[in-house]
């Protein structure tokens, strides 16, 4: 156990007790905090669940619309990104420093495949005029796309709500990005604590802490999903 | 002990001397900023949220003044609009929601469990300096100009009018996580915290409350943040989520915002509940009655606080089924506050009661808690909420929960724990004039509002009819009183800084734990780590020491007249 000069453990912090104290509160309150987290994009679900079942043509017109061979390749990369999450945590409670810091970095990259097809996705409804709410200015190829998609599902005309469908989708995906970029961050954060050496056998919670985040980042990619791509 | 070892204990640098107290254990500004001790950061917390609720007053002054006549008095309508604004919106972010548990509750909550400090003292900073952030976006709503929604931000008015009303929902979306992580960090607290012989059920009720509190303020808060979101979002992309030109519903909005807001309100009030039952218990030289059954009305207020949202839309245009569904709740929650009242009486029953300002101040919370829940089920009562509905009687009930209720709590726990957190006595004739104001004035002011609501006086009017004016001018005079007794306050307790006497460990007589430590705690809160072998109320098993009200010196005297007799 690494220990200063009075025997005290470097990474015990005073006013606990034994790490196994600090190890559970640590726990706890990430848990906590992910509950929070469900309730924030909890919200914008309901929003969802309302208006999909006010505008049913808006939105599976709005669905076609999107592109589900990004999405399901941005899915794949996320579910691949949390087992490398899973890496790391098993690496850092092994004590292997060096996958540790692999498993964190391919992680941190996955992440980043991930934003840059969205990246892509966003580039693309910009540019036809796929833009939430009073935005909403549909043109050329984008009147097209959208014309093809309301013959394709049976819905006649352009459905007006359209506009609350990307506007919705907008904002869903753009705070699930956004939490995409903290996880990023974080993981960075995590591989620099990794390089120097402050994790080992004994003590690998922030590691654990940071994945645990992770896989919530992910599994809300997993209902965003099939509730904005695959719906018919 | 060896001379080395006693050398090593010194040359520690984690080690405190066991006389050091939390205030003078280091000094200057910056160890105040970075602190990462609950009891100071406590301490700052309550200078803030006192500003705020300084600021707060002059409004609701100035409002009372503006309505001493129909018409013009001293402002404009424009302006008038943007005083009860400002009002409101301090008075419930910056001032009620943190008070009890940022600023009391870090206080004391650790030393309760005997802790040496909150789960995560950085976090706690942390927490506080977003506090002060969103306090910050608050001030440049202020100085923008024109925020005039009212504290609800009820759309579509606030997305039309300038942008003074977005940055008064950032504001208040930085202060909302503020709470959550207060919240996040009292439960890992409670949860994995607690000292040898602190088991669940010796828990001081204190605990409970803030622990239901703690609850709702994880779960609930982050829907009013993502509420705000939209709103801004809404003001700054036009998504149009909840503007009906886009195909978007506002009443979704206030869905959304009651969702949060109603269980904020028992955010405010159970804090407050969970100071009463302290002081009872301590001031009746009792074992609190019905332990349990207040702990756990504590967490079925907490749950059934998000099920009634719907009662504040009544006449909203939400479905007629929905508001009897939500009528019928609405009712429920009269059941955990009646449990409450009862144990309290119960407590006071065959006690050995002494009115000290504390006691005062939560016997007057019983009082006016009874009076603010039971005009509650007037106004969840469809048809006569139709009536009421949007008067003076609305802005009377929630007055006599949130001033009657969580700020007579609050004063309660101040004056309580004010020994605790100062080493200072304060001259308890001054506090006892001090509160005989505030509660005369209170209820001037507000029962006058029962009245005129009842009357048909609509909230939020800058004019009205001349035959409101006599029940007007009596409110705006009790209004004044109220002030007059805060003043009284102000000064009784800055005297008491400067120059009061100085508190033993307990003066009280409480057998509650935090009065176990020296008058001004360590900065471990404890010098050494206790061990709890009885439950906080247990006066018959409570050691005379224990429940001395001397300063230390005092008791050796004590003990050696005894010993000579």
């Amino acid at each position: 156990m690494s220990t200063d000069a009075h025997g005290n453990s470097k990474f015990l912090q005073h006013h606990y007790d034994t790490p196994a104290q600090q190890f559970g509160a640590a726990k706890l309150g990430m848990w906590l905090f992910l509950a929070q987290e469900l309730l924030f994009f909890s919200g914008l679900f309901v929003a969802y669940g309302v208006y999909r079942s006010w505008y049913p043509d808006a939105w599976v017109v709005g669905s076609h619309l999107l592109d589900y061979r990004m999405g399901t390749a941005n899915t794949c990369v996320l579910l691949l990104s949390s087992f490398t999450a899973v890496m790391a945590v098993r690496s850092a409670q092994t004590g292997n420093q060096k996958a540790t810091g692999n498993f964190l970095l391919a992680t941190i990259f996955l992440a980043g495949c991930f934003m840059v097809v969205k990246y892509f996705e966003y580039h693309h409804k910009f540019e036809v005029g796929y833009l939430p709410g009073q935005h909403f200015a549909p043109h050329g190829e984008g009147l097209v796309e959208i014309v093809a998609a309301a013959r394709e599902t049976g819905v006649n005309g352009v459905p007006f709500h359209l506009r609350t469908f990307f506007g919705l989708y907008f904002v869903m995906t753009g705070i699930h990005g956004l939490h995409v970029l903290v996880g990023m961050f974080v993981m960075g954060w995590m591989w620099n604590r990794n390089r120097k050496g402050e994790f080992s056998k004994r003590y690998s919670t922030p590691v654990e802490m940071t994945a645990l985040y992770w896989h919530l980042v992910d599994i809300i990619w997993i209902f965003l999903f099939p509730l904005l791509y695959l719906i018919d | 002990m060896t001379v080395e070892a006693e050398a090593a204990i010194h040359a520690d640098p984690h080690h405190i001397p066991a006389d050091a107290d939390y205030l003078t254990y280091e000094r200057g500004w910056k160890s105040w900023l970075t602190t990462v001790d609950h009891k100071r950061i406590g301490v700052m917390y309550l200078i803030s949220i006192l500003l705020a609720f300084f600021a707060g007053g002059v409004f609701a002054l100035i409002l009372r003044t503006e309505l001493l006549t129909p018409g013009r008095t001293i402002m404009e309508a424009d302006t008038y609009n943007e005083m009860f604004t400002l009002h409101g919106a301090i008075m419930v972010f910056l001032f009620i929601i943190p008070s009890i548990p940022a600023a009391i509750g870090n206080f004391v909550l650790p030393i309760m469990l005997g802790a040496k400090d909150v789960a995560f003292p950085k976090l706690n900073l942390a927490s506080l300096y977003i506090y002060w952030v969103g306090a910050i976006f608050t001030l440049v709503a202020i100085t923008q100009g024109h925020i005039d929604t009212g504290w609800t931000f009820y759309t579509p008015y606030s997305t039309r009018a300038d942008n003074s009303a977005i940055w008064m929902t950032i504001g208040v979306f930085i202060l909302g996580f503020s709470s959550i992580l207060t919240g996040l960090n009292f439960i890992a607290t409670v949860h994995t915290m607690r000292g040898p012989g602190m088991h669940w059920r010796r828990l001081p009720l204190f605990i409970w409350g803030t622990y239901a509190t703690a609850v709702i303020q994880v779960l609930a808060t982050p829907v009013l943040a993502i509420t705000l979101a939209l709103l801004a979002m809404e003001k700054i992309v036009g998504v149009g989520v909840f503007d009906p030109a886009l195909g978007g519903d506002p009443v979704l909005f206030q869905h959304f915002f009651w969702f949060y807001s109603h269980p904020a309100v028992y955010i405010m009030i159970l804090p407050g509940m969970a100071i009463v039952n302290e002081v009872i218990a301590t001031f009746s030289r009792r074992k609190i009655f019905g332990y349990m059954f207040i702990a756990m009305s504590s967490v079925a207020l907490a749950l059934l606080g998000f099920l009634v949202w719907g009662h504040h839309m009544f006449v909203s245009g939400q479905s007629e089924y929905a508001t009897m569904v939500f009528s019928a709740l609405t009712f429920l929650v009269a059941i955990p506050s009646g449990v409450k009242i009862f144990n309290w009486l119960a407590t006071l029953y065959q006690g050995s009661i002494s009115l000290e300002s504390p006691m005062l101040y939560s016997l007057a919370f019983i009082a006016l808690f009874t009076i603010g829940g039971l005009t509650g089920l007037f106004l969840g009562t469809l048809s006569t909420d139709i009536h009421l509905h949007d008067t003076y009687f609305v802005v009377a009930h929630f007055h006599y929960v949130m001033v009657g209720g969580t700020v007579f709590g609050f004063l309660s726990g101040l004056h309580y724990w004010w020994p605790k957190i100062t080493g200072r006595l304060y001259d308890e004739r001054w506090a006892r004039v001090a509160f005989s104001l505030v509660f005369i004035g209170f209820n001037v002011t507000f029962l006058s509002q029962f009245v005129l609501g009842s009357r048909g006086m609509p909230r939020r009017y800058y004019s009205y009819l001349d035959q409101f004016q006599p029940l007007h001018m009596t409110s705006s005079g009790g209004a004044y009183v109220l002030g007059v007794g805060f003043l009284v306050m102000a000064v009784m307790f800055a005297k008491s800084l400067k120059s009061g006497e100085k508190a033993g460990r307990n003066p009280w007589g409480s057998a509650g734990y935090e009065w176990q430590t020296s008058p001004r705690p360590h900065p471990h809160n404890f010098a050494e780590q206790p061990v709890f072998t009885r439950g906080p109320y247990d006066y018959h098993l409570a050691s005379e020491r224990e429940l001395f009200t001397g300063t230390d010196a005092e008791w050796d005297t004590h003990v050696a007249k005894k010993a000579e007799a």
